[in-house]
């Protein structure tokens, strides 16, 4: 079998050269260059039904400087649109192109012994605990062509810890803003909450690039110590000209649990995979996705919940609108292993179809190696409901608004679970935009 | 003048080239309540989706006229606005909207732009209501219809009718499904809507209903027609003796079309 392989003009010399300029811990160094050359070797990742052999990997700027400010107000309002503007202590890391450009922690979360910051100053500062879960546990470099090249080139991120028994009430909040119309994106979003832990991390992906190629290829790692709380909530919107692979994992050991709230908003190709181990008995993990598809991009998405702890839950939602040409697969996966007794795997993948030369697929897999669990999923593929519509309809409100509220109220499961007002604002907004 | 007048002239309605009703005529002004009843699959719950403009249904002869408007000419929302009301035997569930955002954009469907019911008006006018039906307040903020019981579904149609105050309702089998105490509040709300300005098609299968709401006038619907009218002493007799006098009396064979 031959795998075709785009080849990118960064080699071995270059990757120590931006390792070495970036300040990295020689662990970081070799770890780049060991998967530099397992790249070659590896296949590119294959997600189902879709082709993406033909897609852009390799079109982009790996290294773009962007301009740092000193307050949010020098923010322009599309950016500045993400924050809750009357909050005093911004918990927030502003990463424009591959430079810090703005960095926030409260000094009581500080003291608390909580790190949030740039993965760079991290690994600098904390280099043997970033090391320590830094495609480790969650995605591996050698998974797939992508993830090691990731894992090589890697030009962003942040690393957010929160030591045990901490409790963070207000959220923390990212925001990655490609302003570079062609600056690719190798970003490592890397979140450990220690045991008894609990944590709110919200991220904003944005760039403008409408016919300019580029590239994000992106890995986010989740780690949840027994009995820690995750809730991870995030809105994509990368432009068209960004083709996106984006892998979220999340590890949730005893008692812990992970939620996953996803606005995919991105305007050019993407797949996503978004995986949760519940690795603990009673570990918990819940992923809610939302889509909207347009023009002709093709996604393919794909939510997977993998118990291995007893009496382990873990609940899949993904909804998808799908508009003019655009294309998208949602695979569901619920995989209980043997041993994980007194289970729950349950998932629903819905829809909604706007148009008839759209595309859009639902497949709900549930793979069960015991007996002794529940599982149970729902799939449908349809329109608008037309009598959803006269109910609506009848009580004098217009088709078009009665079809907004239907989507709305369709994407809505998302929206409502995003705990940052102006990013649950966004998200609406970016959904008015891409439906109308 | 009081109130307004629906007219229905002839109508004839097929659903999937099956034809159900086969020439209606029933007149309701402000200020009346009219009962429609009839056995099982006699059409009656066709009339009320066609007279609001279900998409199922195809009008193939006829008229509907509000106030001398043609109704049939009109698209659903327009419908509504100009005054009918349809409370449905099976109100959709509507997932991520909530009912009292709903309720808004209806009253504000009805107004003028710029010319929205204001805020806390809304919120009084909503909460004496669900006390007045008994409705648990939560259910304001509880998706539309979804996950409601039954009973909650038609109390909140009637909560709805109570909020949007049509010239002209059309309750579809309000009635189906409610225990005793469920139906009495129902009718309260129904009754509390009465004027010289509103006028009422209830369709029921049952003269239970016909105990707490007093109709002006009882129609008798039969194969796709109208074929008996009387005062509130036909639903009694209805109730005493069922539908087979009527069936001796006009000659009609026992078969039924379906709904």
């Amino acid at each position: 079998m031959t795998v075709e392989i785009q080849q990118l003009p960064y080699d071995k010399e270059y990757v120590s050269q931006y390792s070495n300029k970036r300040n990295e811990p020689k662990w970081m160094g070799d770890l780049r260059l060991q998967a530099l050359e397992q790249a070659d070797s590896l296949p590119m990742p294959k997600p189902d039904k879709t082709k993406i052999d033909k897609w852009n990997f390799s079109r982009f700027t790996h290294d773009v400087a962007g301009e740092t400010i000193t307050a949010l107000d020098e923010l322009p309002t599309s950016i500045k649109s993400f924050l809750d503007e009357e909050k005093e202590a911004q918990n927030l890391v502003l990463q424009r192109n591959h430079t810090v450009a703005f960095a926030s922690l409260s000094q009581t979360l500080q003291d608390q012994g909580v790190i949030f910051t740039d993965i760079f100053t991290a690994m600098s500062e904390h280099s043997e605990l970033v090391q320590k879960y830094f495609m480790t546990d969650g995605v591996a470099p050698t998974e797939n062509r992508l993830t090691a090249l990731h894992a090589a080139l890697m030009n962003g991120g942040i690393f957010l810890y929160v030591p045990k028994n901490v409790q963070i009430e207000e959220p923390i909040q990212s925001i990655f803003w490609q302003e570079d119309l062609e600056a690719g994106l190798m970003n490592h979003v890397l979140v450990v909450a220690e045991e008894g832990s609990s944590v709110t991390y919200v991220e904003n992906y944005i760039s403008h690039n409408q016919t300019e190629a580029s590239v994000a290829n992106i890995v986010t790692e989740v780690i949840a110590k027994d009995g820690a709380n995750v809730s991870f909530g995030a809105v994509d919107n990368f432009a068209p000209g960004t083709t996106t692979y984006l892998n979220r994992r999340g590890v949730a050991y005893r008692d812990a649990k992970i939620e996953w709230a996803l606005g995919q908003m991105n305007d050019g190709n993407t797949v996503s995979e978004n995986i949760t181990y519940l690795m603990g008995d009673n570990a918990y993990g819940d992923t809610k996705s939302v889509t909207v598809g347009r023009g002709e991009q093709k996604q393919n998405f794909t939510s997977n919940i993998i118990h291995y702890g007893k009496n382990s839950e873990g609940y899949i939602l993904q909804h998808g609108v799908m508009k003019d040409k655009a294309s998208s697969i949602f695979n569901g996966v619920g995989k209980i292993h043997n041993g994980a007794t007194k289970s729950n795997a349950e998932q629903e993948s819905r829809v909604l179809m706007l148009s008839s030369d759209a595309r859009g697929d639902a497949n709900p897999i549930l793979l069960i190696e015991e007996d002794d669990v529940t599982a149970g999923h729902a799939a449908s593929v349809g329109r608008v409901d037309p009598l959803q519509l006269f109910y609506l309809m009848s009580r004098g409100i217009s088709k078009h608004e009665a079809e907004r509220l239907v989507i709305h109220g369709f994407l809505a499961p998302v929206v409502k679970q995003l705990p940052i007002e102006a990013v649950k604002n966004q998200l609406k907004a970016v959904i008015e935009r891409k439906v109308y | 003048m009081a109130g307004s007048t629906l007219e229905i002239k002839d109508l004839h309605v097929e659903i999937e080239g099956k034809e159900i009703l086969k020439g209606v005529n029933l007149t309701i002004n402000g200020g009346e309540f009219h009962a429609v009843m009839g056995p099982n699959g006699t059409g009656k719950s066709t009339l009320a989706s066609a007279i609001m403009g279900h998409p199922k249904y195809e009008i193939t002869g006829g008229s509907i006229t509000l106030d001398g408007e043609d109704v049939l000419e009109m698209e659903v929302d327009e419908r509504a606005q100009a005054g009918l009301f349809l409370a449905m035997q099976y109100p959709s569930e509507i997932s991520g909207v909530t009912n009292s955002d709903f309720l808004r954009s209806s009253i504000n469907a009805r107004r003028e732009e710029g010319d929205e019911i204001n805020l806390m008006k809304f919120i009084k006018e909503m909460d004496a209501n669900m006390d007045y039906l008994e409705m648990d307040k939560n259910m304001a903020q509880r998706y539309l219809n979804e996950g409601f019981s039954g009973g909650e579904k038609k109390r909140n149609e009637i909560l709805q009718l109570m909020m949007l105050k049509p010239e002209i309702a059309i309750l579809d089998e309000i009635d189906s499904g409610l225990d005793i105490d469920a139906l009495k509040v129902v009718s309260k709300g129904i009754n509390k809507m009465r004027s010289e300005a509103f006028g009422c098609l209830i369709i029921t299968h049952y003269q239970r209903l016909l105990d707490y709401i007093t109709p002006d006038k009882v129609h008798v619907m039969m194969q796709g027609r109208v074929v008996k009218s009387g005062g509130p002493e036909l639903a009694q007799r209805l109730e005493a003796e069922g539908y087979d006098w009527i069936k001796q009396e006009l000659g009609i064979e026992d078969e039924t079309v379906e709904a």
